[in-house]
């Protein structure tokens, strides 16, 4: 597969390690009085979709961002690429 | 000679006097008599019957864990009315590509208990469902390359032998005189040892799915092919049937064994679980004479092969380690696995890649499978198996039998609970925690 | 006898004559044939036996499609078996033979199956060989097994002659025929990055093979005339003897190249292209009928490109069968050549009349083959039933054309049937916009139609890739039609005939095989092996498919298909590994200060891809324990140094950076003063231990964190994430630093003594000023920058001491100089982790993932009073039980009585089962301290068992020690000699 960085232009997958669902951004509150359950379904609990997937991925051998890649994951298709931090930062505004 | 004469007249009378009770009966009396009738009384393997409205056991899902199941509901445990729904043809999806490993050889207790009571129900499967799966038990060797690597195979192999398995550790130069076409001279790991399963080997994976299903039929089990669950149904909060693209059908309970497709099925019952859908691949190269004894896996990258009695070198290696639905992979997960294999034995270099396939794996959030009810009530699900559900076949299908006939899990399977990861009791081979892929 | 004479017409070097021996036999061929080609024209007919039944085979295709003619090529250091005697290029003193056959291949003794084959048709294995159970094993599966397999591997090492390239382009063209060619030519003017490649050894595709005119010159001489338009564009690859194997996502393709006589052998090539053309014309199929596998029967184009590429005229008899017009282009060609053409034997009722001079049988079929090692006659039958025998020595036939679409279908795209030529063409659901099919491989049969394809669809990519076209001149040709009625198998006659000819299927199996109830087109695959050969059933998967339709009353379309998946051709395995074989498979790490440990004779060890000096040995030194112990012993009585670079280093810098490392941490660092170091335990965010090590605040904002050696990596990236996807917002800075700075370890009670005298006097070291768990920037050796701690690992009094690397190795040697009145000697990992031992300190052994703060007895250093990393799910109940895991000591009842790693444990009177298994010994060795064996491990409820007594099993290794249970901090207990 070639990811298109948002900086750096089209790589090779080899240079990327894969981590997981991006709602791995939205680690809970931990002084909730139901953190517990909240951080069980955050790390545990996966939607899994065949479709359109919001994904993070490393980019170990470049520039060591973080990217979220909004991937098809029964045709592979990548349709958008951008960087963790941006998407962070934007959920947080949202969450103010 | 004594037991030779036994033997034959046991033999006879087998012959003799199964055939009348069964649809399809098969052995080499009924082959050389359809030699001889120019092959034309071969019956259907297993019926393509009606559906019927309502049934005791649906089992969603016709590969090898569901026709398993469906198998030992109706022979163990009696329960007469039951169907296997499949969306398209039985044995399409993860039985019919995988590398056809069986072993027992795992490290945790739950795990090592389980995987080795399929693994005697393998060595009497053939004669339970007459059928020939090809059941080879030639061995299966995991090298190891370092002294932590040997300190673990140490532990694994304790948990063999405590869990009644068979396991033996071999060192280098037991190892250099069964194969001695592996690398010793130019490895950039060199070999050290190696854990040793005799009782380890291959199986033919479509005869597995074959086998159960004519296995099954013959007890009365309806196989509906091309039937695809688009839904549940439900009243009061209890599931009470599905609906599928050949209409509703009711039953008392349902299970599901959908491997990779376990998160599409149960999202129609609003239900996210703790597993990530894999691709995995695996090789064969062309037919060749015969070379590799037994089954060996390397230790210092992700690869293990066999020799098919057909004679293509089947092997395999890691998932890609992303999220897949597509069945197939990269290049560069090929290229991985061949540098793997050729650090391992440089003599397949020549041997030529024949086909590739690639599976959908469900990977769990330890490594380790679900089989438990959920939540809702009749309801209960299969799943998690991560790339070793091929082996777990027998196990599965006889340990979700249990629960589904009888409401509550088999010692065997008690601790595969769908919230152990809700309450900490996470059973993780590899201590690699809440990441599906690198499991 | 051989016979040389070619036809005038071909692309062969007749003025080149070349010797190669065929089963043990001399023959003499020219430049530019195949092996195949070759054969036939020395009438050599009978070139295999079949995989199966050993009926005996001759040469079917002109292509890599080739299911029958498979021999094994000798060459000097190995042999190539299951090689297609249809694409190997002739070479002077090629050696070849036939396979599969046993003595010889005129007598074969295992056709001696194909009087059984009644009893041994498709799947019959499923239905027998299960009783007794033991003889599968023993008996039954190793016959199969030696009869089975078509070639042999040697056993020698591979030579390592292959190699790996990436190519780059804005088209890749797959395939030189006429569309490839004018898809190049109208792409290469206009300007943009295209690579032509050719799987054969010469370019021009289908047109290789033909004679007639394109633009008042032959067909070759047109190839010609256009390549050479090609090859003056500098933006043009063109590649041969090339196969496009696999197309994966994202327009990359995988190529393997074939060298001729050179060092190198293949080349693999990884392409990454933004747009591609798949020209790959298309392949002809097969009718079946009695006897349909005799040597003589091909497809009837093969032998028009026998006949016009490599000029073989030796055929004798000629009949044709066919249900197309494609066929009378061979036989108009056969005419010219004189040859003699017995006739066409058309399924049509009105063909077109091509050539008055060809007699044409309508509406008939050819029903059986007669010869035993070759073909002699056919029986045919029209429509009244008539039955008519032909003498003939070859029969072409052609059931129509499969569009060559394999490729197309790697990456999901499912094909999609086209009634109009009665074949599959390329799904038009493309997945993927890289790839399109283009002239005869999307279904455009006459030449005139293939160019303007190519046409239209270099102009769409030009556009798409916003370049404009160049003036260009296309070739002026006629139009003309492709008819072909359907007509997939002969009914009649109840003698085999054969769909797949490598795997032996006949349309009798398909039969059976749907009687059984295998009615997908998978079942069929897999309970008949039809295609699974290494033609990968190019020349019979449509026709089973067709056959399986006739069955079960429905069209092809509704029956399905089965997908294609890579590799399009067979390719070596060697070949996708290229040089990174031995000691190349993967890189070897080498610590700052390996050229000084080696020159001392280290010995070393691997620890992931590094190489570490596992211990020095001195002279008189014969065991490995000697030195590990003396070393030991060294450091606990004087001073040692010990190299330590390998543990991961992070560089934490930012005003928000004390908050951060307080955050991913589990214990404390809210507090931490400038000048100090403390342990960190570093969890998951499951609660489980990821990692631990030191993090040292140098400055106010700069801090360094430090990694056990096999996590540096992922320690590195948990942190990046913490830091972009969780604490965007937070102000700090991370780099790795492990390759920028070693580290050396110099510890025991004289290492103060050692320290004063390497750094430089402004820096003061005493225990006042320099307490334990201190660190700051220095400087050594007059000026060098370094950075010290005072941390240890092995419990004594120890510093580690960061320099730049490329000081490490004289740092080494300046240490050994000045610290010889304390007899400093170097250590290494042995010696390093005997010592942690002794200390009870936890390492990778015990950091196995599935280890809890609580299970390492440090539950408490768990902050409840912040946010970290881990800290809610730990306290999840399973991993609060009781009964849960913990870490002790363990010293052998007899103290000479090995503790082995990986021994389980129980209590002393309980048996050995799963149920009373209490744990496991992660780490042991021999403490050269305590003059005993000892251990570490986890054991159920291990703190309130000290002073037990418990059995330790180890049953794998046949042995059985008895220990007690006690604090596995074995030396200094209250850290004493820490703080000295």
């Amino acid at each position: 597969m070639i990811i298109d960085h948002p900086l750096l232009g089209p790589r090779d997958i080899s240079e990327f390690i894969y981590l997981g669902d991006a709602t791995l951004l939205n680690r809970p509150n931990w002084d909730d009085k139901k953190a517990e359950d909240n951080f069980y379904k955050y790390l545990y609990l996966r939607e899994n979709v065949a479709g359109m997937h919001k994904e993070l991925w490393f980019h170990q051998q470049g520039d060591r961002s973080w990217l979220v890649i909004s991937r098809n994951t029964v045709t592979h298709e990548i349709i958008k690429v951008e960087l963790a931090t941006e998407i962070k930062k934007k959920l947080e505004k949202s969450n103010d | 000679m004594l037991l030779c004469k036994i033997s034959f007249s046991k033999l006879l009378t087998d012959l003799l006097k199964r055939k009348d009770a069964h649809r399809m009966y098969y052995n080499i009396l009924k082959l050389l008599k359809e030699g001889f009738n120019d092959n034309k009384g071969w019956k259907k393997t297993w019926q393509n019957p009606e559906i019927k409205k309502k049934y005791d056991v649906i089992i969603i899902g016709g590969g090898g864990h569901g026709l398993a199941t469906a198998f030992y509901l109706a022979k163990e445990f009696n329960i007469k009315n039951i169907a296997v729904l499949e969306k398209k043809w039985i044995g399409g999806g993860n039985v019919g590509r995988n590398t056809t490993i069986i072993r027992s050889n795992y490290l945790l207790n739950e795990n090592e208990a389980f995987y080795e009571f399929s693994l005697k129900l393998w060595e009497t499967l053939e004669k339970q469902i007459n059928y020939n799966a090809m059941v080879s038990q030639r061995g299966v060797l995991n090298v190891f390359h370092s002294d932590a690597q040997r300190d673990s195979f140490v532990r694994r192999g304790n948990s063999m032998i405590i869990n009644g398995a068979d396991a033996e550790l071999y060192d280098v130069n037991k190892i250099k005189s069964i194969y001695p076409f592996l690398d010793y001279n130019n490895a950039r790991f060199p070999i050290k040892g190696g854990l040793f399963q005799k009782r380890g080997g291959t199986v033919r994976h479509d005869a597995v799915a074959w086998g159960y299903a004519h296995g099954a039929d013959e007890l009365g089990v309806d196989i509906i092919q091309n039937c695809e669950v688009t839904g549940f149904k439900f009243k009061s909060g209890t599931c009470v049937g599905v609906k599928t693209s050949k209409g509703d059908i009711l039953a008392n309970k349902i299970g599901c064994a959908v491997a990779g497709s376990t998160s599409v099925l149960m999202s129609k019952a609003n239900m996210n679980l703790p597993l990530e859908s894999h691709v995995l691949q695996a090789f064969v190269s062309e037919s060749l004479k015969p070379l590799i004894p037994g089954v060996i896996t390397f230790g210092a990258g992700h690869f293990y092969i066999s020799q098919s009695d057909k004679g293509g070198l089947v092997f395999g290696g890691d998932i890609d380690g992303y999220n897949s639905y597509a069945q197939r992979g990269g290049m560069d997960m090929l290229e991985d696995v061949c540098e793997g294999g050729l650090a391992l034995m440089p003599t397949i270099g020549k041997a030529r890649l024949l086909r590739m396939w690639g599976g959908i794996m469900d990977m769990s959030m330890d490594g380790s499978p679900i089989i438990d009810k959920t939540h809702i009530k009749g309801l209960y699900l299969n799943a998690g198996w991560c790339y070793g559900g091929f082996k777990a076949t027998p196990a599965s299908g006889w340990c979700f039998a249990h629960l589904l006939a009888k409401g509550d899990s088999h010692s065997l399977s008690e601790n595969f609970q769908l919230d152990r990861f809700k309450n900490g009791y996470m059973i993780d081979e590899k201590g690699q925690g809440a990441q599906p892929n690198l499991h | 006898m051989t016979r040389l004479t070619r036809n005038k017409s071909s692309l062969i070097n007749t003025h080149k004559t070349l010797s190669f021996v065929f089963d043990g036999k001399k023959y003499k061929g020219f430049e530019g044939d195949t092996l195949a080609s070759a054969l036939l024209a020395n009438d050599v007919k009978l070139i295999a036996r079949s995989f199966k039944y050993h009926r005996p085979r001759g040469i079917i295709t002109s292509g890599s499609h080739e299911p029958n003619a498979l021999v094994e090529i000798t060459r000097d250091n190995y042999n190539e078996p299951n090689s297609k005697a249809t694409t190997v290029e002739l070479y002077e003193g090629l050696k070849a033979k036939s396979q599969n056959c046993w003595p010889s291949l005129k007598f074969d003794m295992m056709s001696i199956n194909d009087k059984f084959s009644n009893f041994i048709g498709a799947g019959f294995y499923y239905k027998t060989f299960m009783w007794p159970s033991s003889f599968w094993e023993k008996i039954y599966e190793p016959l199969i097994r030696k009869a089975a397999g078509l070639g042999k591997l040697s056993r020698s090492q591979n030579n390592g002659n292959s190699e790996k390239g990436f190519l780059h382009c804005d088209l890749l063209i797959i395939g030189s025929g006429p569309s490839g060619l004018i898809s190049a030519y109208i792409a290469g003017l206009a300007g943009i990055k295209v690579i032509l490649i050719e799987e054969d050894y010469i370019f021009g595709g289908s047109l290789n093979n033909e004679i007639f005119k394109i633009s008042n010159m032959s067909a070759q001489d047109w190839v010609q005339s256009i390549l050479k338009e090609i090859r003056k564009l500098p933006n043009v690859r063109c590649i041969k003897n090339t196969s496009v194997i696999g197309m994966f996502d994202h327009g990359i393709f995988g190529a393997i190249q074939k060298l001729k006589q050179n060092k190198i052998e293949q080349i693999f090539w990884k392409i990454m292209s933004k747009k591609a053309l798949l020209c790959s014309g298309s392949l002809e199929r097969l009718i079946p009928f009695q006897n349909n596998d005799l040597p003589g029967i091909m497809l009837s184009g093969s032998i028009r490109s026998y006949l016009n590429r490599w000029g073989v005229n030796n055929f004798g008899k000629v009949l044709l069968f066919t249900n197309n017009d494609d066929t009378y282009l061979t036989a108009l060609d056969l005419i010219s050549s004189g040859i003699n053409l017995i006739g066409v034997v058309d399924t049509r009722d009105n063909p077109k009349i091509f050539n008055s001079k060809i007699k044409v049988y309508k509406s008939s079929q050819v029903v059986n083959a007669k010869g035993k090692f070759s073909l002699k006659g056919v029986d045919i039958v029209n429509q009244e039933g008539k039955i008519t025998h032909l003498k003939c020595d070859f029969l072409g036939v052609s059931g129509g054309w499969n569009p060559n679409i394999h490729l197309s279908c790697h990456t999901g795209v499912r094909p999609e049937w086209n009634e109009k030529i009665h074949a599959f063409v390329a799904g038009k659901k493309n997945i993927s916009t890289h790839l399109k099919t283009v002239g005869s491989a999307n279904g455009k049969f006459s030449l005139n139609e293939c160019v303007l394809d190519a046409e239209k669809q270099v102009l769409e990519i030009l556009s798409d890739l916003k370049m404009k076209p160049k003036k260009y001149n296309l070739p002026k040709i006629k139009e003309q039609s492709f008819e072909i009625d359907p007509f997939w198998f002969v009914k009649i006659g109840s003698q085999r005939k054969w769909v797949d000819l490598q795997n032996d299927v006949t349309v009798k199996d398909i039969e059976m095989a749907y009687a059984e109830n295998f009615r997908s087109v998978e079942h069929l695959k897999r309970y008949t092996t039809l295609g699974m050969g290494t033609d990968q059933g190019k020349t019979s998967n449509v026709t089973g498919l067709a056959i399986l339709a006739s069955l079960s009353n429905k069209s092809i379309p509704d029956v399905g298909t089965t997908v294609f998946r890579p590799p399009y051709v067979p390719l070596s395995i060697e070949a996708l590994v290229g040089s990174s074989i031995g000691k190349n498979f993967k890189p070897t790490r080498l610590t700052p200060t390996h050229n000084w440990a080696r020159d001392y004779g280290a010995s070393f060890t691997e620890t992931g891809l590094w190489l570490r000096a596992e211990w020095y040995s001195q002279k008189n030194e014969n065991h490995w324990r000697m030195s590990v112990d003396r070393e030991v012993n060294s450091v606990r009585n004087s001073v040692g140094f010990c190299d330590v670079s390998t543990l991961g280093k992070i560089d934490i810098q930012g005003k928000d950076a004390l908050e951060f490392v307080n955050k991913v941490y589990c214990n404390g660092f809210a507090k931490l003063p400038v000048g100090k170091v403390r342990y960190g335990l570093m969890l998951r965010e499951d609660g489980i231990v990821m990692d631990d090590g030191t993090t040292a605040r140098m400055t106010e904002n700069h801090f360094i964190m430090t990694t056990t050696t096999v996590n540096a990596e992922s320690v590195y990236r948990h942190l990046e994430f913490c830091h972009q996807c969780l604490w965007p917002e937070m102000d700090v800075h991370l780099i790795s630093t492990t390759d920028a700075w070693a580290q050396i370890a110099i510890a025991g009670p004289n290492s103060r003594k050692i320290i004063s005298k390497i750094v430089d006097k402004q820096f003061d070291v005493s225990n006042k000023n320099f307490p334990f768990m201190a660190c700051k920037e220095i400087t050594i050796c007059g000026g060098v920058l370094a950075r010290l701690f005072r941390i240890s690992f092995s419990g004594e009094l120890a510093y580690e001491l960061s320099v730049p690397t490329q000081y490490a190795s004289s740092l080494a040697s300046y240490l050994m100089e000045i610290g010889k009145e304390e007899n400093i000697i170097p250590y290494g990992t042995e010696a390093l982790g005997v010592m942690r031992i002794e200390k009870g300190h936890a390492a990778g052994a015990e950091l196995n993932g599935t280890i809890s703060a609580l299970n390492l007895n440090m539950g408490k250093m768990v902050s409840n009073k912040k946010d970290s990393i881990g800290m809610i799910l730990s306290k999840r109940e399973g991993l609060n039980t009781l009964d849960g895991l913990r870490l002790v000591g363990l010293k052998p009842i007899k103290a000479n009585n090995q503790l082995i790693s990986g021994s389980h444990l129980f209590a002393l009177d309980d048996k050995i089962n799963p149920k009373n298994d209490l744990g496991y010994i992660t780490s042991s060795c021999y403490s050269p301290t305590l003059k005993s064996y000892i251990a570490l491990g986890f054991l159920k409820n291990g703190c309130n068992r000290h002073g037990d007594k418990i059995k330790i099993s180890n049953p794998i290794l046949g042995n059985e020690a008895f220990a007690e249970v006690c604090n596995p901090i074995f030396v200094d207990a209250n850290g004493e000699k820490l703080r000295a």
